[in-house]
């Protein structure tokens, strides 16, 4: 059966790490990296495939940096 | 760096549903990690596009943090002096009645420096909008204490909190300026959570459609946090702010086409 799953796309080298997004992701997809960026900032990564595309971390996004995808999956 | 968990069958140009709008200028915002003036930017330029009317919206802004503002809207802005910016903002709107105006003011901008011009502007019924960021301290130059700053809240120039038989009450500008005649529509929002970033962006919406009908002024008040200001972390910040600010700056409309909402009385700590 087809699924709608969802994606995130984080601009690493943009993201400043405030991890706001991760208090506002209902699947706990987001976690903050070990590595840091460019600027010495700990990023938002995606940690597991429960997304569903509901845009939250990406709309208190402050930077904007993170793009969503929403689309069927064929499991 | 290899990123874990990539679906590439969903990841395609044509399953976006969101990503930063266009009308952002493409450089990274110059404001502190997780603060509101991002979300609120990105929103009033979201709500632009939506409208579709990118060549017709003149903003303005004056001196604090809002400043930055036109070195990321991708739109025609003006610089006012400190406080002026509703001023300008009547000149432009005069001048060019067809045209869509906004200012956007922090709070040590609008509360302090330019309450005359604020109140003035709204009691003439001026056609603009104003766009007013509250995070109770004057951000920009080292977290001094603004005329918003709560009772008890430490700023560099308050260290052992807001002393109010000393310094005075903090100003409710919002409630004070709904009381005019030429005001119609306030409300006050927040940007911290999903569901407070849309309200944000329909009463952005709401605000900016008014301008159409020549009614007045529309005055969104976003209480925002200033994480570096206030020394905190961006999510303990918000935290704070859902409860401290909120009490005290309660969310929510406060007039609507010209009419005071009815509410109940809200408590006051002090």
């Amino acid at each position: 059966m087809a699924k709608i799953k969802g994606d995130i796309l984080v601009n690493v080298e943009r993201c400043k790490g405030c991890e706001v997004c991760i208090a506002a992701c209902p699947s706990a997809t987001i976690a903050m990296s070990k590595e840091v960026n460019g600027k010495g900032y700990h990023f938002a990564m995606k940690v597991n495939n429960d997304c569903t595309g509901c845009m939250n971390c990406a709309i208190v996004c402050p930077d904007g940096v993170i793009t969503v995808y929403r689309g069927k999956v064929s499991e | 760096m290899e990123e874990p968990f990539v679906k590439t069958e969903i990841r395609k140009d044509e399953n976006i549903v969101y990503k930063r709008t266009d009308l952002l200028v493409d450089r990274p915002l110059s404001y502190c990690p997780g603060c509101g003036h991002g979300v609120v930017h990105r929103m009033l330029m979201e709500t632009l596009e939506e409208m579709d009317i990118q060549d017709k919206t003149i903003g303005v802004s004056p001196v604090g943090c809002s400043v930055l503002a036109y070195d990321f809207m991708n739109i025609d802005m003006l610089g006012a002096a400190h406080g002026r910016a509703p001023a300008l903002a009547t000149a432009i709107k005069r001048l060019w009645p067809d045209k869509f105006v906004f200012t956007y003011q922090g709070d040590g901008d609008l509360a302090a420096i330019g309450t005359a011009e604020t109140i003035h502007a709204c009691n003439r019924g001026e056609n603009f909008t104003i766009i007013f960021i509250n995070n109770g301290i004057y951000g920009m130059t080292g977290g001094q204490m603004a005329p918003t700053t709560l009772p008890g809240m430490r700023s560099s120039t308050s260290p052992y909190g807001r002393d109010v038989p000393t310094m005075g009450h903090p100003l409710r500008i919002t409630e004070l300026i709904s009381n005019l005649p030429g005001v119609h529509y306030v409300t006050r929002q927040a940007v911290h959570t999903p569901s407070h970033v849309r309200k944000t962006k329909k009463a952005i919406r709401k605000a900016l459609e008014q301008q159409k009908e020549n009614k007045g002024i529309a005055f969104i008040e976003v209480v925002s946090n200033c994480n570096s200001g206030w020394k905190m972390t961006p999510v303990q910040s918000n935290k704070w702010m859902e409860e401290n600010m909120f009490p005290f700056y309660p969310l929510g409309d406060i007039k609507v086409d010209g009419k005071l909402v009815e509410k109940k009385e809200t408590v006051v700590k002090e």
